[in-house]
């Protein structure tokens, strides 16, 4: 059977499962469009070329399968370069297709020409020219096998118009052959008998449950293995909702601004398991202050990730599932007995634990009258008023680490953001590529106002395309994050970070593009409003929550410094500055 | 990428440089598809990770698929096991191994446009390197040398009195030796 290179790529897609689509077309992909219209996959027509990108992402995100974008070339090919590079950093299973000038145009500085691939080639698992169309097939069919297996993360293909004009004749390959590809998924069994070992004599165990467990679809291998050991667990901000937030060994999340237990067990601890994290500077602080007692066992499916920032007495390199299975199996006596009755005595660490948890709790202060309205207290409320399920997206700042420390995460694939980049602008595309994956679900993003501004358009795609997301602003009318280190690093001096809180006008912008629009001002408006959203659904809902300008985020690790020296609340503020710098 | 085999290096820059016994140059030995685009993915992998690339060869092997790549790298402050497990993560890298100098046998060649006044000394001291005059007029000559790394060092510094107007250095290439044991690093070569 012939087929243009468009139909074939069109045909490949729907070959490798592929039900959803997120893109905007243009002149060197036009060929492609054209099929579009007779493919069974669904296509999310976006209005920015990053929004497809970042939807994608949120699709993978709460479904596991690969997102799947496609866009025109040069602009568009640039705009989506910050999705691909917000993958690349976070590990998201994406296929990005872009078009390209005709092969006899390349390198003419045509029109819409840019060196995608070239551009591309940093911030890729692996990208392709096609140059025949007989390869689009094997090429799309090793696109999804690279995006998916070892470490997830983005390939990109870019199709010059006329390799999509020409034809070629159909074939499906049954295999992919990668001879420099073998992504390791087994592990060594020596390795976890060791690792096995070190956990049995550990005084002070930590499980630093990366997002590595969320990739490998090992949530309840890690809460058998938490549990047999009686291991206290902290759930980077990659891994929230691994381990639930409600379980008595869950700690929460570490980090600069990481809750003072989940932080000070890390420091104190005599061994980090560390199971598909990356011991991110986020985490870690300065990393030669970081767990200084600490023995490390290091689970990761990419072997480049031993030895990069800490090197572990055990690296274990393979599937985390896989991983932890055979920790548990190393560790499960064969004579039915309790696991822990084979390990070190450790009730004075348990007590030591559960005393700070006491002691230093995630606090803000509600203020008398509920004025001015916190954004944690909205963060709390939108948690108790809406589903136990809720897909929580956030973009990045203020707003992202509220989300993160005042949510609930019970359950894995609840909580979409941008980790390694730190995308602002991520929440409103990721939440639309979120629902679309996951119709069934409620999905709330949590966004900032200055991120809002960034993609907000998006929400008129949302409109037209009948994607309920619901979207509360925490609008402190300030780069907030920015405002918090001008703040503590910078004497107060506030230098280009005010947005104002009524410019743009959100509600007027929500229905706009044809969403509900709520403006709440205090704290007794905010559980109404959330009730109206929920009850909407045949259209995006915004709400627009004035909140406290000057709320701080905390507790705060300066950075550069120690975990040692983590800042938990504004009493703390006058020694941040000699505690470390402003973070980078 | 630095190369050092640049023309404009004083005799002391130059030895400092490309003394072989450095402890921070390790050579790598990579099998790669032969496709466009990979030597860029390498270059590009050494520049974002901070990686310094000393010197470079590729040419494509007996499988003309596939090319072998000989890279000299400047592992100051690096780790050498990073290098090698970012290289192995391109799609397009085959093998990647490292090639210890003490069980290696290492070759370069060198093309140079000399003073040659007194051609029969230039040749003397050519023909010590096993090199041979290639061309010479006007007072010039253009010589080859292929020889260790090492030796084309000390072959260049005895040029440098006549004039060393134009060099070129390949870079090195490099094979195991036939009874050197495998690599502790990594994978296969």
């Amino acid at each position: 059977m012939e087929l243009t290179g468009a139909q074939a790529l069109m045909r490949s897609l729907e070959m490798s499962g592929v039900e959803v689509m997120f893109g905007l077309p243009g002149g060197a992909i036009l060929p492609v469009y054209d099929p579009v219209l007779d493919s069974s996959i669904r296509h999310v027509l976006v209005r920015h070329e990053q929004g497809a990108g970042h939807m994608a992402q949120g699709y993978a995100h709460v479904t596991g399968k690969p997102g799947v974008a496609m866009v025109t070339s040069g602009p568009a090919a640039t705009n989506i370069v910050t999705p691909l590079c917000d993958a690349f950093m976070d590990s998201i299973p994406m296929v990005v297709v872009t078009g390209q000038v005709a092969m006899s145009a390349i390198g003419s500085d045509a029109f819409q020409e840019c060196d995608t691939t070239g551009i591309t080639m940093a911030v890729t698992k692996h990208n392709y020219l096609v140059t025949d169309p007989a390869d689009i097939p094997r090429i799309v069919a090793e696109a999804f096998h690279i995006a998916t297996t070892g470490r997830p993360g983005p390939v990109l293909i870019d199709l010059p118009k006329d390799v999509s004009n020409a034809t070629m004749e159909w074939y499906w390959p049954d295999d992919v052959d990668l001879p420099g590809y073998r992504p390791r998924h087994e592990v060594d069994p020596a390795a976890i008998a060791e690792a096995a070992q070190l956990i049995r004599t550990a005084q002070r165990p930590v499980i630093y449950a990366g997002g590595g467990l969320l990739k490998a679809r090992a949530a309840e291998s890690l809460r058998e293995l938490a549990e047999m050991c009686e291991i206290h667990v902290v759930t980077t901000l990659m891994a929230r909702g691994v381990f639930p937030d409600r379980h008595p060994l869950c700690l929460g999340m570490p980090g600069m601004h990481g809750n003072y237990t989940a932080v000070t067990a890390m420091q104190q601890a005599d061994l980090l398991i560390n199971l598909g994290a990356r011991f991110d500077d986020r985490v870690t602080g300065n990393p030669a202050h970081f767990a200084p007692g600490a023995k490390v066992i290091h689970v990761d499916i990419d072997p480049a990730e031993h030895g990069k920032v800490r090197v572990p007495d055990v690296p274990i390199a393979g599937d985390a599932k896989v991983a932890v299975e055979a920790l548990i199996e190393a560790l499960r006596p064969s004579d039915g007995s309790a696991a822990t009755d084979e390990m070190a005595d450790r009730s004075a660490w348990k007590s030591t634990v559960s005393g700070w948890q006491e002691q230093y709790p995630l606090s803000y202060d509600q203020p008398s009258g509920g004025h001015p309205l916190k954004p944690q207290y909205v963060v709390e409320q939108l948690r108790d008023h809406t589903p136990d399920d809720t897909i929580v997206v956030a973009g990045v700042g203020q707003h992202q680490m509220w989300a993160s420390q005042f949510w609930q995460f019970d359950h894995p694939y609840t909580w979409v953001n941008s980790g390694g980049l730190g995308t602002m602008g991520f929440a409103v595309p990721a939440a639309i590529g979120a629902k679309v994956g996951r119709p069934d679900r409620t999905v709330w993003a949590i966004d900032g106002d200055g991120c809002f501004q960034m993609t907000a358009q998006e929400l008129i795609s949302a409109s037209a395309e009948n994607i309920p997301v619901k979207v509360g602003i925490l609008n402190n009318a300030y780069l907030g994050m920015v405002r918090q280190w001008q703040e503590l690093f910078y004497a107060e001096r506030y230098s280009e970070v005010y947005l104002s809180a009524d410019h743009p006008d959100y509600v007027g912008w929500a229905e706009a593009m044809g969403c509900v629009g709520i403006r709440v001002e205090s704290a007794e408006e905010v559980v109404p409003a959330i009730t109206k959203a929920n009850a909407v659904n045949d259209r995006p809902v915004v709400i627009d929550f004035r909140v406290d300008t000057e709320e701080k985020v905390y507790p705060m690790v300066p950075a550069g410094g120690s975990n040692d020296d983590i800042i938990l609340g504004p009493e703390g503020d006058a020694d941040a500055a000699l505690k470390g710098s402003a973070p980078s | 990428m630095s190369g050092a085999q640049g023309t404009n290096l004083s005799p002391e820059e130059s030895a400092v440089v490309s003394l072989p016994q450095e402890p921070d140059l390790h050579i790598f030995a990579a099998i790669v598809e032969n496709k466009f685009g990979v030597l860029a993915r390498i270059a590009g992998l050494f520049s974002r990770r901070g990686f310094n690339i000393f010197s470079l060869a590729v040419a494509p092997t007996a499988d003309p698929s596939y090319s072998r790549i000989t890279i000299v790298v400047d592992v100051h402050n690096t780790d050498v096991n990073q290098i090698a497990k970012q290289l192995d993560k391109l799609v397009n890298v085959i093998n990647i191994s490292e090639l210890h100098p003490s069980d290696s046998l290492e070759r370069e060649l060198m093309l140079a446009r000399v003073g040659a006044a007194d051609l029969e000394a230039v040749t003397e001291v050519i023909s010590e390197y096993g090199g041979e005059v290639l061309d010479h007029a006007d007072g010039e000559a253009i010589v080859s040398v292929s020889a260790h790394p090492d030796r084309l060092d000390r072959c260049e510094r005895q040029l440098r009195p006549f004039g060393l107007h134009v060099l070129q250095r390949t870079g090195r290439i490099a094979l195991r030796a036939l009874d050197a044991d495998e690599p502790a690093v990594g994978m296969t070569a």
